[in-house]
């Protein structure tokens, strides 16, 4: 274990600001009422760039998930949520959320109220039932924004599809703000989301540095502002700040992991309750996880996004999010995770709660050890319901995976 | 250099003693509610055993689920590698091994050095483990070292479908209540257990020679079932259910 001083040293600067920014955002968010601006929930891997164009406050369900998550709540809250009837093989964060909703509990004292619902399916087929249950619940409008699901290719007519529904998610905003949408202000907000991920992904790259400034542990903690605020000066300078901070550890020869000896990727969306002791558990036997590819997807689809044009090119990068692609798709992005981070071996999170993120994860396996030669390990949990967590089987399965991976690596 | 290995799982505590790769003695105890005295006790009987002070033994590694609980260890190891490690010196051109214990089942990928390439445990189930044969042994009133022998008598092995132990457990009673034979029902259960044990094996792409270790291994009944689904015999060493502890005694050599 690491000393006070040097646990001193490992603690981010930019970590009390993110704190800082979060807090005037909810704090925004939950005075909405009083300074007269509106609230829309979001789903994680909607279209925010519109919402921020009109000023209405994105609020993330999902975000709140992992705060739930993290501050061990989950459990008790899905147990409510299944009271109500929801199945336990429901996602834990719908389950969390609707619970929260309904009990109004939750850390935080609940999220404020919702003007408006945008779900986006790219990232599963839950969020539709869970959007309606919340729609006729609050009474509120939802609009739905549809993207097929791309095996390997966008084809034209997706592409039509899609684009047609960014004009009417447009006028749905147009109606339920009273106010018409500024287009010069979109070719702002479009810059600035941009400008974000980029930097988002350039903060995730000094990880591939040996040995690595940041562990992926640290990013699913920075993720949220590219989450929440995407589109907003404030996210920019932020990420700007970040990556200054990053690579003044490179500089300095500060290591997230101070002996650095494995290099881990990690698949899947985190177990939030459990972040501590995972990281511990990799730390003592000097893996750091470098990489992974969650926080990835934040910044993944920005290949398909064209500079000069963000709004009409938002359609196909939201639609090729790497939950909405297939595996021949989603392999190929691990392949270059694996090269450019170097790693050693690939530890996969079977997350019960999320269907889209763990079918297909052993032909993945499977593909991955054949063509990279690397093992991998997978850890059975749902990401909130620390109900399904078993501590000593996963401790013996990361102890095993790492025991494997040093008589591979010597 | 003697070595010891100690493995403690959740139903029963092992230990093995080795000279120059030779067992000098093995042990197997109950766990019981403290692991710590367990890990103690089952070491301290062999040692007696062989009429050998501690101090005659120069390294020791501990394993299975207790294996950070054994306070005179010089290092804990998982029995995944253990059972490796083990599987390997037993016979060296094994490149599977099945390890069924009290709450978990394994299957490991051996390469020719006796290092683990692969492994994969069951998920969060009882299903396929020791604790499953011990549910049904209750159930139908039946000894568990009789279970192998009993199976082996079976004209029709039951259909056992369902994976959880808790609803295999009345299906097991709703077959005891319609007339099915205690036979036939206890060799559908070994079915059972093998179907999981094997679709788990099948996603690491075993393959032969296999042995099979852990205190199932010493019920015949489900080692025929498993040869069955692999098509091919399954070794079973004299020393299955020490295998862990064996492994660890080979490793401890190498501190």
């Amino acid at each position: 274990m690491s000393t006070p001083e040097k646990d001193k040293t490992r603690k981010f600067r930019a970590a009390k600001r993110m704190r800082e920014i979060m807090t005037e955002y909810y704090i925004d968010a939950k005075s909405a009422v009083q300074t007269g601006r509106k609230v829309a929930w979001i789903t994680s891997g909607g279209p925010v760039e519109p919402l921020i164009v009109m000023d209405v406050i994105p609020v993330y369900p999902e975000n709140y998930g992992a705060m739930i998550g993290a501050s061990h709540m989950g459990g008790d809250l899905c147990s409510k949520a299944e009271a109500l009837g929801y199945s336990t093989d429901l996602c834990s964060y719908a389950r969390a959320d609707i619970a929260c909703a309904i009990e109004n509990g939750g850390p935080i004292g609940g999220l404020p109220r919702p003007d408006m619902l945008i779900c986006c399916n790219n990232i599963c087929g839950t969020v539709l039932k869970w959007y309606e249950i919340h729609a006729r619940y609050f009474n509120v409008p939802l609009f739905i924004f549809d993207t097929p699901f791309c095996h390997t290719e966008f084809p034209e007519i997706a592409r039509r599809y899609v684009r047609s529904q960014l004009d009417e998610y447009v006028s749905f905003l147009e109606g339920v703000c009273g106010r018409p949408f500024d287009l010069e202000k979109s070719r702002e907000v479009g810059a600035l989301s941009l400008q974000g991920q980029r930097l988002w992904q350039a903060v995730l790259d000094t990880a591939a540095h040996r040995p690595a400034p940041m562990t992926a542990f640290d990013a699913f903690f920075f993720l949220a502002l590219i989450v929440t605020l995407r589109g907003t000066k404030t996210v920019v300078d932020f990420y700007q700040e970040l990556l200054a901070e990053m690579n003044e550890r490179i500089d300095r020869g500060i290591w997230a992991i101070p002996n650095e000896r494995y290099r881990l990727l990690w698949d899947n969306l985190p177990v939030w309750y459990r972040l501590k002791w995972l990281s511990e558990t990799f730390e003592a036997h000097d893996a750091c996880l470098v990489a992974d590819t969650y926080t990835t997807a934040w910044c993944g689809s920005m290949k398909y996004i064209d500079e000069n044009n963000f709004f009409d090119s938002m359609a196909e990068a939201y639609t090729r999010i790497y939950l909405n692609i297939g595996i021949d798709e989603m392999v190929k992005t691990i392949y270059t995770m694996i090269d450019k981070y170097e790693v050693d071996g690939m530890v996969m999170h079977s997350n019960r709660s999320c269907k889209p993120y763990s079918f297909g994860q052993y032909d993945i396996q499977k593909m991955i050890q054949e063509h990279k030669g690397i093992p991998c390990m997978v850890i059975e949990s749902h990401m909130t319901d620390e109900r399904s967590f078993s501590e000593s089987q996963t401790a013996t399965r990361i102890d095993a995976f790492m025991e494997m991976i040093k008589q591979k690596k010597g | 250099m003697r070595t010891a290995g100690i493995d403690i799982g959740s139903i029963t505590a092992k230990a093995a003693i080795m000279e120059n790769g030779a067992v000098l003695g093995t042990r197997v105890i109950f766990t019981g509610y403290n692991v710590e005295i367990a890990s103690r006790k089952v070491y301290d009987e062999l040692l007696a055993e062989l009429d050998m002070p501690g101090s005659a033994v120069e390294k020791i590694i501990s394993t299975g689920y207790g294996r950070n609980s054994v306070p005179f260890a010089h290092k804990a190891m998982t029995e995944i590698i253990c059972h490796g490690t083990g599987a390997h010196f037993l016979r060296n051109d094994i490149r599977t091994v099945i390890d069924v214990g009290g709450q978990d089942s394994k299957a490991m990928v051996v390469d020719g050095s006796g290092m683990v390439r692969d492994f994969v445990m069951n998920d969060k189930c009882a299903a396929g483990t020791g604790r499953f044969l011990e549910v049904m042994a209750r159930a139908l009133e039946v000894n568990l070292d009789d279970f192998g022998a009993q199976s082996l008598k079976a004209a029709n092995a039951s259909r056992i479908s369902s994976i959880c132990t808790v609803f295999a457990e009345s299906e097991v009673i709703s077959l005891i209540s319609k007339g099915e034979s205690r036979e036939n029902i206890i060799a559908g259960i070994h079915d059972s257990v093998a179907s999981r044990v094997y679709a788990m094996a099948q996603r690491i792409k075993a393959s032969a020679p296999i042995m099979m270790t852990g205190g199932v291994a010493k019920n015949i009944g489900v080692v025929r079932a498993l040869e069955k689904k692999f098509n091919t015999a399954i070794e079973v060493n004299e020393y299955a259910q020490v295998n862990g502890a064996i492994g660890a005694a080979v490793l401890a050599a190498r501190l």
